[in-house]
């Protein structure tokens, strides 16, 4: 009896020591899969950062270094003294357009988000539905009429071009509706009674309180005019309004299409790492706001 | 009852929105669908007087054209490999990330790292990597970082974007890079529906011993199929608008060098077509608008049949 008692524990014993065996190898095979999933993401950067410091000869080896022999500096000097990109005026220009247009935007969606929100007038809900079945078509088919638009305007090579047609984001308008529907229409009532305007309490209550997606919409802007490319190339791609992506695909081809990659690279790095900053120290609100976006920029 | 002060008030909030969306957006639905319907029409013609008939011939002169073929082929063949692919990928690497503990926010930071990142900077990096660098002899000095793994693999190197490089070997520098940069976002979504789902499900399953596949198939699986759903349909809309990717690693000219627009989409055939064939960029823009709004329509309806809240 009792020999059955302590066979049938030492089989609950292996059965757990097989279990925890099973779950050892679980676990390294996740992490083994996970590591060389990482790797294979993270190596374009790599491989960017460390082409960007390598000479021209070192970079065509047949046998390719993954470490550079020297770091050699001189593609960043030569990016930024390039007469072919012109980096000081690239960003000075995506900057100004970035900052401009998403304050602007900022006014005009808080504006119609609150209107939506909080106000009541006829038709309401109608063209709140109406905008955002815009939202289902391509953006595409607005710029072909926008391109005549902003030319019989008289817009085109001007910043002004670069700026207002796109000033209204339906999406983001719905999504700080959303933020503005949770706070209680109670604190509003209460604020109507104390004899505070619409507008400040606006100010001092609703704005405050949807920060974290006022936030999200910033950044997300901001992202947008950096990363911008089609609409800028059609209608002010002169040296004086050209953007850092449209002044980045062509610089550093020579006239027979070879390219100087190494110099390339150090183009793209010193382009990128604005974004990667800004990522580091505001990852929680991108992807906050883009998990419930789903649109880049 | 709505007082006529509030009234006045909201439209005052939302009067600089309406104006800019008059302009921008309503205007050009009207006009737009206008233009298509016009046989032939550009805007210089109409500038100097010309009438246009009304019809539809823009409609089919685009579908008969040769370069619009290709375009439509380029962009269907694009979505129906890179969706599947980065779909799937992502849903392996966000059930991974969710079933470990130590360090599962530096590699989900990881993950999400492609997401924000230029499209066409990252896309000359790929470039960069599949290129080769020819020198005098038959074969290159360098034939590219990815030749060198292929090499070290024990097979032979292959043009990808060169001269001469085959229509297959770019389209899988497409897959490769599309799919890289599809995959944040992906995961982000998918990864957040697994972590909301309710433990219990599962604790159910393990008394009841079901095994591991099961439980994945038959628990994780339906209970994620919203957010599956999600990032399917807005991969394929993303997919029909592909076009930045292309110019990062292609440039301009859409096609490796001696081939130009081998590797042409719609939109980049939109694009082409503004300012010198509005009527033909217009039925083109509104023909993928149909073909976006059908494929969401039967994704919805795939996925409503299938998804289980």
């Amino acid at each position: 009896m009792s020999e059955i008692k302590t066979m049938q524990i030492r089989d609950m014993h292996k059965v757990s020591a097989t279990q925890k065996v099973m779950k050892v190898i679980t676990q390294i095979l996740l992490y083994t899969f996970l590591g060389l999933m990482a790797l294979i993401v993270i190596f374009p950067f790599y491989w960017m950062i460390i082409s960007s410091i390598k000479t021209m000869d070192e970079y065509r080896r047949a046998i390719p270094t993954l470490i550079p022999e020297y770091f050699d500096f001189r593609n960043y000097v030569e990016v930024f003294m390039s007469e072919d990109l012109l980096l000081g005026r690239l960003f000075a220009n995506t900057v100004f357009v970035g900052v401009v247009s998403t304050v602007l935007s900022l006014i005009i969606t808080v504006l119609s988000a609150f209107a939506f929100a909080r106000l009541e007038f006829k038709g309401k809900n109608a063209m709140f539905a109406a905008l955002l079945a815009t939202m289902m078509i391509p953006g595409e088919l607005f710029t072909i009429t926008n391109y005549q638009t902003v030319n019989t305007f008289g817009w085109m090579k001007t910043f002004t071009v670069l700026i207002v047609p796109f000033l209204v984001s339906v999406f983001y308008i719905y999504l700080l509706r959303q933020n503005f529907l949770q706070i209680p229409n109670e604190l509003y009532l209460a604020a109507k009674v104390d004899g505070t305007t619409d507008f400040k309490y606006l100010w001092k209550v609703m704005i405050p309180l949807a920060l974290p997606t006022i936030i999200s919409i910033t950044i997300l802007k901001m992202m947008g005019a950096w990363n911008s490319y089609m609409w800028p190339r059609l209608v002010a791609n002169d040296d004086e309004h050209r953007l850092i992506t449209n002044g980045l695909r062509t610089a550093f081809t020579n006239a027979e299409g070879v390219t100087d990659i190494p110099v390339q690279m150090a183009a793209v790095a010193v382009v990128s790492l604005p974004l990667f900053l800004v990522f580091i120290f505001l990852r929680k609100y991108i992807m906050k706001g883009v998990s419930r976006s789903g649109i880049k920029g | 009852m709505v007082d006529s002060k509030q009234q006045w008030k909201a439209w005052l909030y939302l009067s600089p929105a309406v104006v800019l969306l008059l302009i921008f957006t309503v205007w050009p639905i009207y006009n737009t669908i206008k233009m298509s319907l016009l046989e032939g029409f550009t805007t210089m013609g109409s500038v100097n007087g010309v009438q246009y008939q009304f019809g539809f011939g823009n409609f089919t002169r685009v579908l008969q054209y040769p370069g619009f073929i290709t375009c439509l082929k380029n962009t269907v063949l694009l979505c129906v490999l890179t969706v599947p692919i980065s779909t799937f990928l992502a849903l392996l690497i966000a059930v991974c990330l969710n079933a470990i503990r130590p360090l599962q926010r530096l590699l989900q930071t990881i993950f999400f790292l492609p997401y924000v990142t230029n499209s066409i900077a990252i896309g000359m990096v790929f470039a960069a990597m599949f290129n080769m660098i020819m020198g005098g002899g038959a074969r290159p000095d360098s034939v590219g970082i990815i030749n060198n793994v292929l090499e070290a693999l024990g097979l032979n190197y292959i043009n990808w974007l060169n001269y001469g490089s085959s229509y297959w070997a770019n389209i899988a520098v497409m897959v490769v890079y599309i799919v890289w940069n599809a995959l944040p976002f992906k995961i982000l979504i998918l990864l957040g529906g697994l972590q909301s789902v309710n433990k219990q499900y599962y604790d159910a399953a393990k008394v009841d011993g079901t095994s591991k596949v099961r439980t994945f198939t038959r628990i994780t699986v339906p209970l994620l199929s919203p957010m599956i759903a999600y990032v399917v349909i807005t991969g394929f809309i993303g997919g029909f608008k592909e076009y930045s990717s292309i110019v990062g690693i292609f440039g301009e000219s859409m096609g490796p060098v001696g081939n130009p627009y081998s590797l042409d989409t719609m939109v980049g055939f939109i694009y082409r077509a503004i300012g010198n064939q509005e009527g033909t960029a217009s039925a083109a823009a509104l023909i993928l608008f149909a073909i976006i709004f059908v494929v969401t329509m039967i994704n919805l309806a795939v996925s409503k049949k299938n998804t289980h809240y």
